[in-house]
């Protein structure tokens, strides 16, 4: 194995095996890494006992069955310095060097604090899916989803499959909101199909709009939930709740490496031109890191950037509409799934916002930024290091969460100490 | 204009203990801090109170802290801790230093004794092997010290010190500050603001001096002592641009604190993976297990050092009512306490506990 790639991948999602695929399409050396053993990234995750879906299998067999392309599973970016990144895996650490960079991290779920979320048996939406997927027992299990988005019906489609007892899907946008997001979806197929597809799978299943999970409650575990519907508040007894209210950008290398970023919503995501370059020379960005825009548009943009690091400019032209109208799919999402404001009411003073440190909302009164609150209260200290709490926080309005610096996850020391030699061009 | 007895210029630990000092005096006090409250040296620090005994100077003033440190060690929030300091030699040269070391400590009232190898193990069993013994000072302590501003800051405010949310742009020739939202303050200054030192009184020279550290996830019982080397004091004192030092710190959260690095000319406040590396591959020559542990978190912090190693604690020369506390380098979470004692002596015109002439300003004439 060569350590120094002409495009090295980081993420092997839609976006990312496809950077992969139409890099290698032109003979440049790729490597592709992902923190996962499988590629596939969150949507193709791969479930223990079946085989992905066609699309995920082209995509899959099309960048890991190319010769041009080197496989890195189960290898975690830490660090980065100009022209090479530090990654780990089960081996220990070492450096990768590359002449081309795509980023393509995806995103991760957006956890709001409510009353109650901490107990044992509440998790995110994609949370229980990637359990299911993962071989986690649901026969019997009576399951609550709430939050927003289509994830929700994912989740529930999943957790079915695996004999969960689904109570009902809460969705906290409005009815009207939703009818007209139904309406606007023939303009896009595939996920008019894909809707109807999760639809009929969660026939007999509650889903009702404008509801908000208000409060989990349980002695040593989650066993029963609040919902704040159209109708008046609802208690339903569970045995688990899944709640997640969207995706918020996993911006932390890139932002490490110095790239750009803008604003998207309370959220930043890495800001690229048309042919997905970054503000850093030699430095791209594709998926759900551009910005949230789901399967179709990470695939579209992961090619572009593929093309763009390889050199083939007309590559990455031809794709433009395509991707325009996808991207198109990702505003009406945003625009129709944007958040009530009372689901950023839901904490209370006693809510405990930090998981790892136990620091409840109160204690974060009268700190203007992360950092003052990190050293008076240690909230983001963790060893998620604010990856859960500074997005919450800064979809509820108290400040953002703070820079990137290695390490980008908890890595052994040993790894922060290798030795940079290997990562010269062989 | 708003005039007071005396105005601190930053509340990192040092200008909170002046705050809290000067309160207790019963003075009139003005605290001018624009950042959190320890935001700047402080919150990096590794909040090992030491006996450093490189320098006589340094020694009294650590050691005189130390005695005040007492009155912080049940206040929940200090996460006072007395773990002692365990030196280890790692050659017989090394070894050869303890004699003179404990000499030094003894003539200043500080307990401490020699280790042999056998008991090195058996206080921190996870030291590499083959080290030829050690010197442990049981009363030595750590902290955190953020936590311990903000207490010092508070307990000022609890006595009726005037606490501003600014920087302060401009001192008077004789006294009085202004502040970046241009009000101006009357009365006799104290600027205790660090690094910064220069921009509000130019001719007291002072150098940053980066330095990382590294912090683990939760390791209990893994390490027992503040462990250092001796060849610490080497790497602390040197002229090099640049040097590491093994320098582990247990945590109450049985977090590890690994240090040291030590270096001239760099600015930015980034974590240089480079030297990172140095510090780490030093550490592990001394205890091979870190290799193993999962790091958090890594970070930088400037130590404000001064043209000769000491603090200027004291009236700025030529100036009536203008005093310094500043420039304490890697020692100044263990001197805070003593220095602000120091110069609040010396405002209200007390004889000092010790001797203040080693931190006149005066000395440096630029
Ligand atoms: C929990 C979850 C579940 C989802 N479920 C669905 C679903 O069922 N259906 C659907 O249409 N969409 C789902 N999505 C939306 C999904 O984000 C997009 O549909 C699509 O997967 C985005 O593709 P991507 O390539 O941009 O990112 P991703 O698919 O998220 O791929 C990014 C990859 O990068 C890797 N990675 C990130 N950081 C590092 C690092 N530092 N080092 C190494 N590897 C790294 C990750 O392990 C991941 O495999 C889900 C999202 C989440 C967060
Ligand atoms: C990595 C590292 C490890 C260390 N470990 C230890 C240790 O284990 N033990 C030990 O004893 N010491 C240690 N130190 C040293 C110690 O941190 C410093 O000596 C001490 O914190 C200095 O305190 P200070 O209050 O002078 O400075 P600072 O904490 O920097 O405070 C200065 C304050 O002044 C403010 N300020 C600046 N300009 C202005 C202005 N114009 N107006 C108003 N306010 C202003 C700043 O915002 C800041 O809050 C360490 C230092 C570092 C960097």
């Amino acid at each position: 194995m060569r350590d120094g790639y002409d495009v090295l991948v980081v993420g092997a999602g839609p976006a990312g095996l496809a950077a992969a695929a139409a890099a290698a399409g032109h003979g440049a050396r790729v490597g592709l890494i992902d923190a996962q053993a499988g590629a596939g990234g969150q949507v193709w995750r791969r479930e223990v006992a079946r085989t992905g879906p066609a699309l995920a299998r082209r995509g899959i067999a099309a960048a890991l069955g190319h010769p041009g392309v080197a496989w890195l599973p189960q290898t975690q970016v830490v660090g980065a310095e100009a022209g090479a990144l530090l990654v780990e895996d089960p081996q220990g650490g070492r450096w990768l060097g590359y002449r081309a960079l795509v980023l393509a991290a995806g995103a991760r779920e957006l956890l709001l604090p409510f009353p109650g979320w901490t107990l044992p048996g509440v998790t995110g939406a994609g949370g229980l899916q990637a359990l299911a997927k993962q071989g986690w027992p649901l026969r019997g299990c009576r399951v609550v989803i709430a939050g927003s988005g289509p994830l929700l019906l994912a989740a529930a489609v999943t957790a079915r499959r695996h004999g969960a007892e689904l109570l009902g899907v809460y969705e906290q946008a409005g009815g009207e909101h939703l009818r007209r997001f139904a309406r606007g979806l023939w303009r896009w197929p595939g996920k008019a199909a894909q809707a109807a597809w999760m639809r009929a799978r969660l026939a007999g299943v509650p889903y009702r709009c404008g509801s908000v999970v208000r409060r989990a409650s349980g002695e040593a575990r989650v066993q029963a939930v609040e919902v704040d519907g159209p109708h008046g508040l609802q208690r339903i007894a569970c045995d688990l709740l899944a709640v997640g209210y969207g995706l918020l950008p996993n911006v932390e290398l890139a932002r490490l490496l110095g790239c750009a970023l803008r604003q998207s919503g309370a959220h930043p995501c890495v800001d690229t031109d048309s042919r997905q370059r970054t503000s850093v020379e030699g430095i791209y960005a594709a998926g759900e890191l551009c910005g949230i825009g789901g399967r179709d548009s990470a695939r579209l943009e992961g090619a572009i950037a593929g093309h763009a690091a390889a050199g083939d400019d007309a590559g990455a032209a031809r794709l433009q509409r395509p991707r325009r109208h996808a991207r198109r799919f990702a505003e009406r999402l945003d625009r129709h799934f944007a958040l009530d404001p009372r689901v950023r009411a839901l904490a209370e003073a006693d809510t405990v916002i930090c998981r790892c440190e136990d620091v409840p909302l109160s204690a974060l009164d009268g700190h203007a930024d992360a950092r003052s609150a990190r050293l008076a209260t240690r909230c983001g200290m963790g060893a998620c290091q604010g990856r859960i709490c500074g997005g919450a926080l800064a979809e509820l309005g108290r400040f953002p969460r703070d820079g990137s610096r290695p390490p980008l996850f908890p890595a052994r020391l040993s790894t922060l100490a290798a030795d940079p030699v290997s990562f010269r061009d062989p | 204009m708003k005039s007071y007895d005396l105005i601190v210029v930053g509340a990192g630990i040092v200008g909170a203990a002046c705050a809290d000092c000067a309160s207790e005096a019963g003075l009139r006090v003005a605290l001018v801090e624009p950042g959190p409250i320890g935001g700047g040296a402080t919150a990096a620090a590794m909040g090992h109170l030491v006996a450093m005994d490189d320098d006589p100077a340094e020694l009294a003033l650590a050691r005189y802290s130390l005695g005040l440190w007492q009155a912080m060690a049940d206040l929940p929030q200090a996460e006072y801790r007395r773990c002692g300091t365990l030196w280890v030699a790692a050659s017989e040269e090394d070894r050869a230093r303890i004699p003179a070391k404990l000499a030094r400590l003894d003539a200043a009232g500080v307990a401490a004794r020699a280790v042999d190898a056998r008991e090195l193990y058996r206080l921190e069993p996870a030291l590499v092997a083959g080290l030829a013994g050690g010197l442990l000072v049981p009363a030595d302590a750590v902290v955190f010290p953020p936590a311990v501003a903000r207490h010092l800051v508070e307990r000022a405010l609890r006595r009726g010190t005037a606490f501003y949310r600014s920087g302060a742009s401009h001192i008077g020739a004789a006294a009085g500050v202004r502040l970046h939202d241009h009000s101006e303050l009357s009365g006799p200054v104290l600027v205790a603001t660090g690094c910064a030192l220069p921009q509000l009184l130019p001719g007291l020279p002072l150098r940053p001096r980066k330095g990382h550290l590294a912090i683990t996830d939760r390791y209990p019982g893994t390490v027992h002592h503040q462990v250092l080397e001796l060849g610490y004091a080497d790497s602390a004192h040197g002229e090099a641009d640049s040097s590491v030092a093994f320098n582990v710190q247990p945590r109450p959260t049985g977090q590890i604190l690994i240090g040291s690095s030590r270096e001239y000319g760099a600015t930015t406040p980034e974590v240089s993976l480079p030297m990172v590396r140095r510090m780490l591959q030093r550490a592990f020559r001394f205890m091979p297990v870190l290799r193993q542990l999962d790091a958090l978190r890594l970070w930088t912090g400037f130590r404000p050092v001064s043209a000769d190693g000491q603090p200027y604690l004291g009236r700025v020369a030529g100036r009536r009512d203008v005093w310094v506390a500043a420039g304490h380098e890697g020692l100044g979470i263990t001197t805070s306490l003593g220095s602000a004692r120091l110069v609040v002596d010396l405002v209200l015109g007390r004889r000092p506990a010790i001797d203040p002439q080693p931190y006149d300003p005066a000395r440096v004439a630029r």
